[in-house]
């Protein structure tokens, strides 16, 4: 049953005199901080310059084909673009979006942690983000790279003379970026726990970071190694992936796919941390199944390295192997749907209220579950070598990337905005901004999945006239998509200076982070916490907050 | 109190361990078993056992291997966390080669 | 419920180790800020056995595709320095792990004494690597920069027993160099990132740095130096020697 909570009176509350913002000024202590929660502003930051970087390249690849011919733009120019797009979208906001920001922010302050475990591991892996979307950009300035952002070979080795090194090397920077991220989630979720934080009643969003994090670090290291053979293969000749010299290209797919299945987890599995926070917080009800959504992403992360290669069943590997890998990737959709059931009950006769990341939240069950089950209609071989490099593909992975993830990192950003900033973000807008990104998706990435459906092969920058008119939708719905994501840019700047002062716990939420001021002091917590209730208990939280005598200030 | 909150509260995980000084002998001792199984190596690659040269090239390796990580790197003493952690490793890379095996070994056109 | 007593508990705690120059202010007491830099180390040389797990998959699926260039060019190595190089590396395990002993004893010149013995075998080991290195320029045996497979089709004096392999095999043997290049390549370099931070480490420890209670830094390097030397005692008989009798 779900426990009624009357939100707080924000008319009362006030700033704390005393919080990491205002902990040191200038800029000097901010670039050398060791606080996790300034590393988390300056990731946020960094972030979301680099997603518009994507993003207008996105809206590049949407405007070429706006109409069927290459006019706009030469081939070559489109193949950049495209895959500039993907480069920057993957590795630079989508793997680092929600743990190196939100996760950052809050993770050490879910568990009850002064700090993460490893604070100057935590600032270099920001440097190391820095540094890997400067050589991104320096390959774009250069001239851009047009190998998609899988670096197929020998595509990437033998017949682009694009900036494919300088390219390569940035995304190995920014992979040991997110190495450190993820081994400082680790250690952290091990060794930092405040007394009584037991493994059972940390909140799933720990748990899905923590799955994630493991991704991470047994993952990434994969890429780096075989970006370096791409780069020395492509530098001074050595035939690893060469077929002229006996090397293997596919083996190159095997290695880099191994990294890049699980990074789709690495991906989603910290959006879906989000989501159980944010629906259990607004339906008032401990999430249904705690104990199964926990392990659910620990599943995950298992499976993870066992699919890998659905994405090459076209490519020429064997068809006993490709019978292995779609059997088994059929069984992720097992804790995806576990997931999204459970939600569901939580939801079921809970207190509902539409606050704005709850909309969000929304928007990702819908758009992930169809991106989760068009991924099954790809995972079995015989739909997937008919749609496989066709739109239907890329409908596929924005649903999930984009309909899923970026759902819940704007549903995690509006939930975490009072707390990170001690400001509230103008909720009319914020709702209106939900709704114009949910219909601008739609319009984008429906299309899409019927233009692949009917053939329409992707990467390519002309096409037949007869796939016009649902690429003048796609592309229409792609400057609403655009709309969507300037709004909250600009509103939660404007929250800033202008916002309502939100209050320790404007949600009424369970959280650890929410029992302290926000925003936070930098130490996270006068004294060490005691935990001594179960997550999401919120008769718990009625109690405390009957017999708390509300002082502030 | 009972004791199962007490000890819920002071949540010690189950990898603590006693600080545990290896003496400079059980060093020694891995050092001259280390050196005898490297000549050991050595002296077998130089006799034809057929296919058992790399099974037993492959097997000195991976004792060396865990003489190393048991002693010089402490996991014998060490937490099980520290245990799982080297076991996950391996496991992945085992991972990592027998699925891409499925591949290679069952190419219509491959060369296995 | 006595949950005060409870409650003050790491507090207390946290006051008797307060005094601790080392003690960094997010963690509650040494102990938890030695096992939490171990646990991270560990976790560091994971995703370091993944890094050199994608090139023994590689190593395993090309030796099973080119078998005899595999073969021939495991020939073209010297079994003695390899094993030379290996015994060097087990020594200089040996002096780490013996460093590590003398920082937990707090001895201050033996520990210098054990890195500098561990410098010393790690130089010695780069060196050997170097003339290795050296010979394969000369016998054109670097693919891309400086190859020819010319050699392998020949008969070779020193192994008269390996038939000359046909051109299209010959050529493979580039894919075993390249690995070969790749993978002690990447161990030279962690050689090199280990010698480097050893003369950090020497300089600190002669100052007393981990004299005084405090050695994380040693110990985790020595996890570190220990892993490299792990890797190479899979590629010597990987590279080196498993060929020989085919």
């Amino acid at each position: 049953m779900s426990t009624i909570v009357s939100l707080p009176d924000q008319t009362t509350a006030t700033l704390p005199k005393r919080s990491y913002l205002n902990d040191g000024y200038g800029l000097k202590s901010w670039l050398l901080t060791g606080d996790h929660k300034r590393i988390a502003i300056l990731y946020l930051i960094s972030i979301t310059f680099f997603f518009f970087i994507g993003a207008f390249f996105a809206g590049m690849v949407r405007l070429e084909l706006l109409t069927p011919p290459n006019d706009l733009m030469a081939a070559d120019t489109y193949n950049k673009m495209f895959t500039m797009h993907g480069i920057v979208m993957v590795f630079l906001f989508l793997v680092p979006s929600v743990p190196a920001t939100i996760g950052n922010f809050v993770l050490p302050i879910m568990v009850g942690a002064k700090d993460l475990a490893f604070p100057k591991i935590n600032l270099l892996s920001w440097y190391l983000y820095v540094a890997g979307g400067v050589m991104t950009l320096a390959a774009l300035i250069l001239g851009g790279v047009d190998t998609g952002w899988t670096f197929t070979t020998p595509l990437s080795t033998h017949y682009l003379n694009t900036h494919v090194i300088t390219a390569g090397l940035a995304v190995f920077v920014a992979g040991f970026s997110s190495i450190f991220t993820g081994l400082n989630f680790i250690v952290t979720v091990h060794r930092m726990r405040a007394p009584g934080m037991t493994w059972f009643r940390l909140p799933l969003f720990v748990w899905s970071h923590y799955a994630a994090s493991v991704l991470m670090v047994l993952g990434t290291p994969v890429l780096a190694i075989t970006l370096v053979l791409v780069v020395l293969e492509r530098l001074i000749g050595i035939g690893v992936f060469d077929p002229a010299k006996g090397g293997d290209p596919l083996l190159f797919q095997h290695l880099f796919w191994f990294y890049s299945h699980p990074a789709v987890y690495i991906m989603i599995l910290p959006g879906m941390g989000v989501i159980s926070e944010v629906i259990s917080t607004f339906s008032r009800k401990r999430v249904f199944g705690y104990t199964a959504v926990a392990f659910s992403s620990v599943a995950i992360a298992v499976f993870a390295f066992f699919v890998w290669a659905h994405h090459m069943f076209i490519m020429g590997i064997s068809n006993y192997s490709a019978l292995v890998f779609s059997l088994l990737t059929m069984l992720v959709a097992v804790p995806s749907a576990i997931k999204i059931f459970n939600w569901a009950f939580t939801l079921y006769k809970g207190s509902i209220t539409f606050e704005t990341p709850m909309l969000y939240a929304f928007g990702f069950m819908g758009l992930f579950t169809i991106g989760g089950l068009t991924g099954v209609f790809l995972g079995s071989m015989g739909m997937d070598i008919h749609l496989t490099e066709t739109y239907f593909i890329v409908a596929h992975f924005h649903f999930v990337m984009v309909g899923g993830m970026l759902m819940a990192f704007l549903s995690g950003i509006h939930f975490w905005w009072p707390k990170m900033t001690g400001r509230m973000y103008p909720e009319g807008l914020s709702k209106l901004a939900a709704l114009v990104t949910f219909i601008g998706f739609n319009l984008t990435f429906f299309p899409q999945f019927i233009l692949g459906y009917l053939g329409m092969p992707r990467r390519y920058a002309a096409y037949p006239p007869e796939f016009q008119v649902l690429n003048v939708l796609s592309t229409a719905g792609a400057t609403v998509l655009g709309v969507g994501y300037l709004l909250p840019m600009l509103y939660l700047t404007w929250s800033l200076k202008y916002g309502k002062i939100a209050g320790p716990n404007p949600w009424q939420a369970t959280g650890l982070e929410w029992q302290i001021q926000s925003p936070p002091l930098t130490t996270n917590f006068e004294e060490t916490p005691l935990v001594d209730y179960e997550a999401y208990d919120y008769e718990w939280l009625a109690n405390k907050t009957k017999h708390e005598v509300q002082t502030v200030g | 109190m009972s004791e199962l909150t007490q000890k819920e509260i002071l949540d010690t995980e189950p990898t603590h361990h006693a600080e545990h000084i290896v003496s400079p002998r059980v060093y020694g001792i891995i050092f001259g078993t280390l050196l005898l199984l490297t000549a050991t190596t050595v002296g077998a690659s130089y006799v034809d056992l057929y296919a058992f040269n790399v099974v037993v090239a492959l097997a000195i390796a991976c004792l060396k291997a865990v003489l190393v990580i048991l002693f010089f790197m402490h996991v014998k003493y060490s937490s099980r966390l520290t245990k799982l952690t080297v076991a996950a490793g391996f496991v992945t890379f085992f991972v990592l080669i027998t699925m891409a095996m499925t591949d290679y070994i069952s190419r219509a056109w491959g060369m296995w | 419920m006595d949950s005060q007593a409870i409650a003050t508990h790491p507090e207390q705690e946290q006051a008797e180790h307060e005094h601790s120059p080392y003690l960094r202010h997010h963690f509650a007491n040494l102990e938890q800020q030695k096992e939490t830099s171990t646990f991270g180390m560990w976790l560091f040389l994971l995703t370091e056995i993944m890094f050199f797990g994608g090139l023994f998959t590689a190593y395993l699926i090309y030796r099973n595709w080119y078998y005899p260039a595999f073969v021939a060019g495991s020939h073209q190595l010297s079994i003695g320095l390899g094993a030379f190089n290996t015994a060097v590396l087990i020594c200089s395990s040996f002096t780490m792990a013996m460093g590590v002993h003398a920082a937990e004893m707090r001895w201050r010149k033996p520990l210098v004494g054990w890195l500098l013995a561990t410098l010393f075998l790690g130089c010695v080991f780069l060196g050997v690597k170097a003339i290795e290195y050296h010979e394969k320029w000369e016998k054109h045996h670097v693919p891309g920069l400086n190859f020819s497979a010319e050699g392998f089709t020949k008969l070779d004096p020193h192994y008269p027993e390996d038939k000359p392999l046909p051109l299209d095999m010959a050529e493979k043997t580039q894919v075993y160099f390249s690995l070969y290049f790749a993978m002690t390549g990447m161990h030279a370099l962690h050689m090199v990132i280990g010698v480097s931070l050893l003369i950090i480490l020497v300089v600190r420890a002669w100052g007393g740095a981990y004299t005084q209670g405090h050695m994380t830094t040693v110990e985790n390097f020595g996890l570190y130096w220990h892993f490299v030397d792990i890797v190479w005692i899979f590629l010597f008989p990987l590279l080196y020697l498993i060929s020989r009798h085919q």
